[in-house]
């Protein structure tokens, strides 16, 4: 028995498969998670281990002070505030504005409604630079149809504001809130038609079907639209950087963070400053920024994985 | 009716953030645009600004024809790459759940700030220099592959897809997930019947796996060329233009024209897969 099992060319095959997949997998692990590795390792070093040959990934001499420079550099704990309120709020808005969207085009048909949907897939497909300026100029004097110059005189400026943020997020026109749309479209169509029909039977209206029945089974592919937005918000230096200048939320303060290093850590002598000792602190920073998506992350990640695969996302 | 109402907070946004600003764009590619107290004076000046875009300005040829061979470079690397994974990251072995959360971990973390910060990062630039970089690695067997009688444009290929592998690996993130989702809704009986006829794994793939996934490829290069258009080294430059040296409507010809070049990326891409896909009804 076990000999044959040893001759046996099928179990060799399997056991070396096993090998190559292993190998494969633990390397490509290790290419992901190794720049995470590289700034917990930097961030936890005092500054003189930096020239320190000896050390290489474990300091010598662990330390906070990045930690504290990064945080006292960033305004760390009202950026993060910040940035947690614009990204939960628009993730809120973004999901249920597309989720009724996404019911519309799946199930209410109208006239018209292919020619709409193609305008929703024309979203997705023209890049946001093309229509940067317009909006941007249109934000800046904000005046809806002049209802706005008739309420208080003047069109407003919402930029600096999060009125940009949320207005296109009610309206399910925020960022990347096509692919949205799409990922609804596709799981609400993946329904059978026969359970809207019991309820409708039953006496409800469109408007209960879809609270009662539709939306708590919708409910895997809420969750990955609502990770996706809020991850993407979060991450998100196109409009933040446009809109925000001034605000205080982690793209920004990511984007101007060695600038920002290279004034207050040597009192705006640039050139003195030590570029090594910046860039680990620019190193902490960005660890900083992205620590609360992968501690959100640690505690989703398992329903994630599980609701995309039953999200219908999947044509 | 009730469809419209559904749809109706999507039109109107679609209407004020997307529709008027996109025609408006088109206005001011035409146009020059002086900004000034009372707001802004637009005057129609035809198709100079992208004369000037093509023919005059330093950069904007560069960009535009880097940021278009990156995606053709990138975009049949990633598709591969994460159907490759997909397929492993279905299989059962020990510590699938820790591989699956790793892969998608970079869905998470890709942002362009971080990369760009990443790309300038001293520490990071030693440390890769200390460990003797990845050209090291992969000189060695470029030589082996050209002593083989490799075309050299192979050769160049695949080793510079080494050497992007990181890039690669965290704009995958997606693409793994959306073929992942697809294989799983594949019917097992299929596999089982193909393995009483006695095939192997990999006829399996090439018969079963492949045909069903294939309307996915086509997804999935759609999505990657969207996402690697959507931030790069040309945006960068139109964004410049039209916020730092106040020129709105030669941004706006240069974000035309590579809107056009995308759109014609897509539409070839569409015309070959539309011939070859398989759909299953």
């Amino acid at each position: 028995m076990t000999t044959s099992r040893l001759l046996s060319l099928e179990h060799w095959k399997g056991w070396l498969w096993a090998m190559i997949r292993f190998v494969l997998i633990t390397g490509l692990s290790f290419v992901i998670l190794f720049p995470i590795f590289q700034k917990v390792s930097t961030s936890i070093k005092a500054k003189g281990d930096l020239y320190s040959a000896v050390v290489v990934w474990i300091p010598q001499n662990f330390s906070i002070d990045n930690f504290k420079e990064a945080i006292r550099v960033m305004d760390y704990w009202a950026t993060l505030f910040n940035t947690f309120a614009l990204s939960a709020t628009t993730t809120l808005l973004t999901t249920a504005s597309c989720a009724l969207a996404g019911y519309g085009f799946a199930r209410l048909k109208f006239r018209g409604s292919n020619w709409l949907f193609a305008g929703v897939i024309l979203t997705i497909l023209v890049p946001p630079t093309t229509i940067l300026i317009p909006v941007y100029l249109n934000l800046k004097s904000f005046d809806l149809m002049g209802l706005m110059t008739l309420i208080t005189g003047k069109p407003v400026n919402l930029l600096n504001t999060y009125w940009p943020f949320i207005l296109t997020a009610i309206t399910a026109n925020s960022l990347k809130a096509g692919l949205y749309i799409f990922i609804f479209r596709q799981f609400f169509r993946g329904i059978p038609k026969e359970v809207e029909e019991a309820a409708y039977v039953d006496g409800a209206g469109i408007g209960r079907t879809f609270s009662r029945i539709m939306l708590p089974n919708a409910i895997p592919s809420m969750v990955t639209v609502m990770l996706f937005s809020f991850v993407w918000q979060w991450n998100d230096s196109f409009y933040t950087t446009t809109y925000l200048t001034s605000s205080k939320v982690m793209s920004t303060q990511l984007s101007s963070l060695p600038y920002n290093l290279a004034q207050q850590v040597t009192d705006g002598a640039a050139s003195q400053a030590d570029p090594f000792y910046l860039s680990m602190i620019q190193d902490t920073g960005i660890l900083l920024a992205i620590l609360p998506l992968i501690v959100i992350y640690l505690f989703v990640q398992r329903y994630f994985v599980e609701s995309v695969e039953r999200t219908g996302i999947v044509g | 009716m009730w469809g419209v109402i559904y749809v109706l907070p999507w039109l109107i946004g679609f209407v004020l953030f997307f529709f008027i600003p996109l025609l408006a764009s088109l206005r001011y590619s035409m146009s020059t645009i002086q900004a000034n107290a009372e707001g802004i004076a637009i005057q129609f000046n035809g198709v100079a600004n992208y004369i000037q875009a093509l023919t005059v300005n330093t950069s904007f040829n560069r960009a535009l024809i880097e940021a278009i061979t990156d995606v053709l470079i990138n975009v049949p690397l990633i598709v591969i790459f994460s159907l490759f994974l997909a397929v492993i990251l279905n299989q059962k072995f020990r510590g699938r759940a820790v591989a699956r959360s790793i892969f998608f971990l970079p869905v998470i973390l890709a942002s362009g700030v971080i990369m760009t910060l990443e790309s300038t990062s001293l520490i990071e630039a030693v440390n890769q220099s200390s460990t003797g970089g990845s050209a090291l690695g992969t000189f060695e067997l470029e030589n082996l592959m050209v002593n083989a009688g490799v075309s050299d444009w192979i050769v160049t290929y695949l080793s510079s897809a080494v050497d992007r592998i990181y890039q690669i690996v965290s704009q995958s993130g997606v693409q793994i997930l959306i073929f992942l989702a697809g294989i799983q809704t594949i019917s097992p009986q299929l596999y089982e019947a193909s393995k009483m006829e006695g095939a192997t794994g990999y006829e399996a793939f090439w018969k079963i796996t492949f045909p069903m996934v294939s309307p996915l490829i086509f997804v999935n290069a759609i999505y990657t060329i969207i996402d690697s258009f959507a931030n790069n080294a040309m945006t960068e430059l139109i964004r410049d233009t039209g916020f730092v040296k106040f020129d709105f409507g030669l941004s706006s010809a240069m974000a035309w024209v590579y809107f056009l070049a995308i759109a014609i990326i897509l539409v070839i891409v569409n015309i070959i897969f539309s011939k070859r896909v398989f759909y299953q009804d």
